[in-house]
């Protein structure tokens, strides 16, 4: 199976992403990258838009629901949102949707920072293997991996790579 | 009965006896040792080729646990241990509930350890009433009840002069005082040795000088009253070098150590393992080495268990609410014979070090393998090695060298002839 | 003849995280520095509108006080909290010690209530290592103090604050005024400062208030108070209690200030930008100038905020390590 290449996924989610927006009438949103591989997304994302909006980085371990059986993740680090959340048009970008979790802590956290006016969720792959009812509203490239199968993001130059885990 | 025992490695310290030979014994004594005895038939015979028969050992400090403490210990049980651990006399400690500062705690005692029939028992009277310090114990009484000398354990005389009158008062009646010098003052609220170890923990310190500062002054008030002292339990190499000061200007003063003392220092104490609670307390290994030194030359000439079963629950709290002490007098051979291992010792001294020399120090008829002498005999199996606690008599199992594989087995061990453990 | 068996380190699990936090001797720096990052990350919690979050949902945290307390106990409440667990408060000088009932006892009876979490403090040293080894090896044990020997949490957190205002250890000179003997504080504080590469650590006390031994720590004495605070970055005051009058450890509490309190004069000697710390609670006028303690240099304030961010992490990585742990049992054993 072959990968899409970033760079072009990148500047289609940027032209839906305007779109998306512009007919909901948003004008300043405020960017936020859930760590790591969504804050490279979204790095690369504001480049495409040449914005220079600030960016906000969520460390969302704090708030996984696996603390049980996973435990903490040893190299959290502190979450920076340098904008107000109350009353605010958040756009929420992960790298790759699979169980959907992820987001779910990261609006958990965004929650507890103020109550939002909206959240836009823009991901560049998604793995349709949701166990939430979530969706993002901009995505790269939708996948169907085979259950031994893996992506890899690495960064901050975008970079897929496949793994097969029945290797 | 007639028994004799074929073949063993014979080693008898206070004789210099150390040869292949036979041992014979009818009526609780040695008949002869070497060829029987003309017209001996032997009734019963121990092949004993490959192991030491030496005297039954001599433990100066076992505590009983009886009466009063039967959740600890019982003069049945202890003596059953003592017993696997070869030795055939021992002493017990006063400190039993109520204090042995009365002739009928000495009978019970006495009579108890009779019916039991694992040891000979010689108890340690209290040198004061009820421990205090303070009031004398009838001393001649409790002679004549069977008490060999009298101590005052770790609770020391806070008078001096009251001190110094028991011993006049001893010294009257030519009895044995024992002395376990640790000052009070210096000593209170501690739990560790003094040092690096327990200040790491956090644990308060009882300085060595807490021993040398009452031992100086313990061997001068024996200088000036004259009585027969016996000095127990010494932790530190500056306490041994005084006992050595005082015995070569002429003061005949004996002197005993803690066998774990020998093995252990103060860095076990590292995990806050209880078990290695003990008072007084462990110390460093410069003080383990003058120990070592000490009994190697003889200015400490007998080595004890200070054996102190507990119940668990003694043993379960944070180390300074634990109860201080080892079981061990079950492993005494065994764990004695790691100092021949070590090559601190040869054999016939160890065995001096725990026959004869506490044996003298007290005047017990014991330590001796003599013809017409009682026959008081452990033969063991130097090259066999015991792993600690695989079967356990002793009521206290709060023994830190469980699990440890040790030099030396007690094959048997035999009082007036009789063999009260065997395995 | 050596203990039989080296453990491993009780307060670690086999993958070497923590699953107890009992003192600070056998952590590595890198674990050390772990908690000083997740700590930096819960202080960011600390400053949002809602300082909660979800991590401990659904377990209980314990805290079991045989020692009174209020700053301590408060603060790991409040961490507690802050992890959205629930948490019980138990202050047991005031109730079962007093009839009769042993540690073990009460131990066993918190464990029968699922506890998943004890914050103990106890005046015997070593109690934390006990309950941990012997009463509940499942249940996580955060020692709050115990007896002389460690107040692990309260040593990291001095670490947080001087990590936070003067950036790493390597080139610092800390010195430790006062009450070292006593102090449960010192000893965390001396063996954190070591492992994380501080080069000059110093203590200043009369040789009364010392433990024996103390060079282990790789500390160098001063029984002098100008010559200790020269050129020092960081100066760490300890409490003197009042009951250290008695038993010819000192003559009076004005002697030990006029030689051995911080005072306004001799923090001069030290860097302009030095910082001053204090466990709490402060006796003004005993061991520090009030001047000193509400002044500049003053960072005793923050230490109370870095408290809880510290705990929450200590609580939170003790949990996930001792889940970690059961679960690692768990596999190994099908």
């Amino acid at each position: 199976m072959s990968l899409p290449n970033p760079a072009d996924l990148i500047s289609q989610m940027a032209t839906r992403l305007k779109t998306h927006l512009a007919q909901r009438d948003i004008s300043e949103p405020r960017y936020i990258g859930i760590r790591t591989g969504g804050v490279w997304v979204a790095q690369a994302l504001l480049e495409e838009l040449g914005s220079d909006a600030p960016l906000g980085t969520l460390d969302v371990s704090f708030y996984r629901d696996d603390f049980s059986q996973n435990g903490l993740h040893p190299q959290v680090r502190p979450s920076a949102l340098p904008f107000e959340i109350e009353g605010q048009h958040l756009v929420l970008i992960d790298d790759v949707l699979m169980s959907g979790r992820t987001i779910r802590a990261a609006m958990n956290e965004l929650f507890d920072y103020g109550r939002p006016a909206s959240v836009t969720l823009v991901c560049l792959l998604d793995l349709d293997a949701a166990e939430l009812p979530i969706r993002p509203n901009v995505v790269g490239a939708t996948l169907s991996l085979a259950a031994h199968e893996r992506v890899k993001l690495s960064g901050p130059e975008l970079n897929l790579e496949l793994q097969d885990l029945a290797l | 009965m007639k028994l004799s025992i074929l073949g063993a490695r014979v080693i008898d310290p206070s004789s210099g006896l150390d040869q292949i030979t036979d041992i014979h014994v009818e009526a609780c004594k040695i008949v002869a040792l070497g060829a029987a005895p003309a017209g001996f038939t032997a009734v019963d015979t121990i092949d004993a080729q490959g192991l030491v028969a030496a005297p039954g050992l001599v433990d100066l400090n076992v505590a009983l646990r009886e009466p009063g403490y039967s959740r600890k210990g019982s003069i049945t049980s202890e003596t059953r241990a003592a017993a696997a651990g070869g030795v055939t006399s021992l002493c017990c400690p006063p400190k039993t509930k109520p204090v042995l500062d009365t002739s009928a705690v000495a009978e019970l005692i006495l009579d108890r350890a009779r019916e039991a029939g694992n040891t000979k028992v010689f108890p340690i009277g209290a040198l004061s009433k009820g421990l205090d310090g303070e009031q004398l114990a009838e001393l001649v009484a409790l002679r004549d009840a069977g008490c060999v000398a009298f101590g005052n354990g770790l609770e020391s005389f806070r008078n001096t002069r009251t001190l110094c009158r028991a011993l006049d008062y001893a010294a009257t009646f030519d009895l044995t005082v024992i002395f376990n010098s640790q000052d009070h003052d210096l000593a209170d609220g501690g739990l560790a040795h003094e040092g690096p170890t327990a200040s790491f923990l956090g644990l308060p310190g009882i300085p060595e000088t807490a021993e040398t500062v009452a031992l100086a002054r313990d061997l001068l008030l024996v200088e000036q009253t004259g009585v027969r002292a016996h000095f127990s339990q010494l932790t530190s190499a500056r306490g041994v070098a005084l006992i050595a000061q005082a015995q070569a200007r002429g003061l005949k003063v004996t002197a005993d150590v803690a066998l774990y003392q020998l093995i252990l220092t103060d860095e076990a104490l590292i995990d806050f393992s209880s078990l290695y609670h003990v008072q007084p307390p462990l110390r460093t290994r410069a003080d383990r080495d003058g120990l070592r030194a000490a009994v190697k030359s003889g200015v400490v000439s007998a080595i004890s268990s200070h054996h102190q079963p507990h119940e668990r629950d003694a043993k379960l709290a944070p180390f300074g609410a634990t109860e201080p002490g080892i079981s061990s007098v079950e492993l005494l051979l065994p764990l004695a014979m790691t100092l021949v291992e070590d090559g601190l010792l040869d054999l016939p001294t160890l065995l001096a070090r725990l026959s004869a020399g506490p044996a003298d120090a007290l005047r017990l008829p014991a330590g001796k393998l003599t013809v017409g002498g009682a026959a008081d005999i452990v033969l063991f199996d130097p090259k066999a090695s015991t792993v600690a606690g695989e079967t356990w008599l002793s009521k206290g199992e709060n023994c830190p060298f469980l699990g440890h594989s040790l030099p030396g087995v007690v094959r048997y061990t035999l009082v007036d002839g009789r063999i009260t453990h065997q395995a | 003849m050596t203990p039989l068996d080296t453990k491993r380190p009780l307060q670690l699990n086999d993958q070497g995280q923590l699953r107890h936090f009992l003192s600070l001797d056998g952590l590595r720096r890198e674990l050390l520095t772990e908690i000083l990052d997740t700590a930096d990350s819960f202080l960011e919690v600390g400053a949002r509108a809602v300082k909660k979050v979800p991590l401990l949902r659904g377990k209980t945290v314990c805290n079991v006080f045989f020692e009174n307390s209020t700053r301590t106990r408060t603060t790991f409440e409040l961490a507690a909290q802050r992890l959205s667990a629930d948490v019980i408060t138990l202050n047991v000088s005031t109730s079962s010690a007093s009839k009769g009932e042993t540690l073990l006892d009460t131990l066993r009876n918190l464990e029968a209530m699922a506890a998943d979490m004890f914050v103990v403090r106890h005046g015997d040293s070593g109690a934390a290592h006990f309950i941990a080894e012997h009463v509940c090896p499942q249940v996580a044990i955060i020692n709050g103090g115990d007896g002389r020997h460690a107040h692990p949490t309260q040593g990291m957190l001095d670490m947080l604050t001087i990590r936070r205002h003067k950036g790493s250890f390597e080139n610092l000179s800390v010195a430790i005024v006062g009450d070292i003997l006593h102090s449960r504080v010192a000893r965390s504080n001396m063996l954190a400062l070591k492992t994380l590469g501080c080069q000059d650590i110093r203590v200043i006390a009369p040789k009364t208030l010392l433990p024996i031994g103390i060079e282990q720590y790789g500390v160098k004495v001063y029984t002098d108070m100008t010559e200790g605070l020269k050129d020092v970055d960081v100066v760490i005051m300890l409490r003197l209690q009042r009951e250290r009058m008695t038993g010819g450890l000192l003559p009076s509490e004005g002697e030990f200030y006029r030689l051995f309190g911080l005072t306004t004069a001799r923090l001069a000697g030290a860097k302009p930008d030095c910082i001053v710390m204090h466990p709490g609670p402060i006796n003004r006028g005993v061991e520090i100038e009030s001047a000193v303690a509400d002044g500049p240099h003053s960072v005793i304030l923050n230490q109370v905020t870095y408290g809880i961010a510290i705990r929450m992490a200590v609580l939170s990585m003790a949990m996930s390590g001792q889940t970690a742990q059961r679960q690692f049992e768990q596999e190994n054993a099908q």
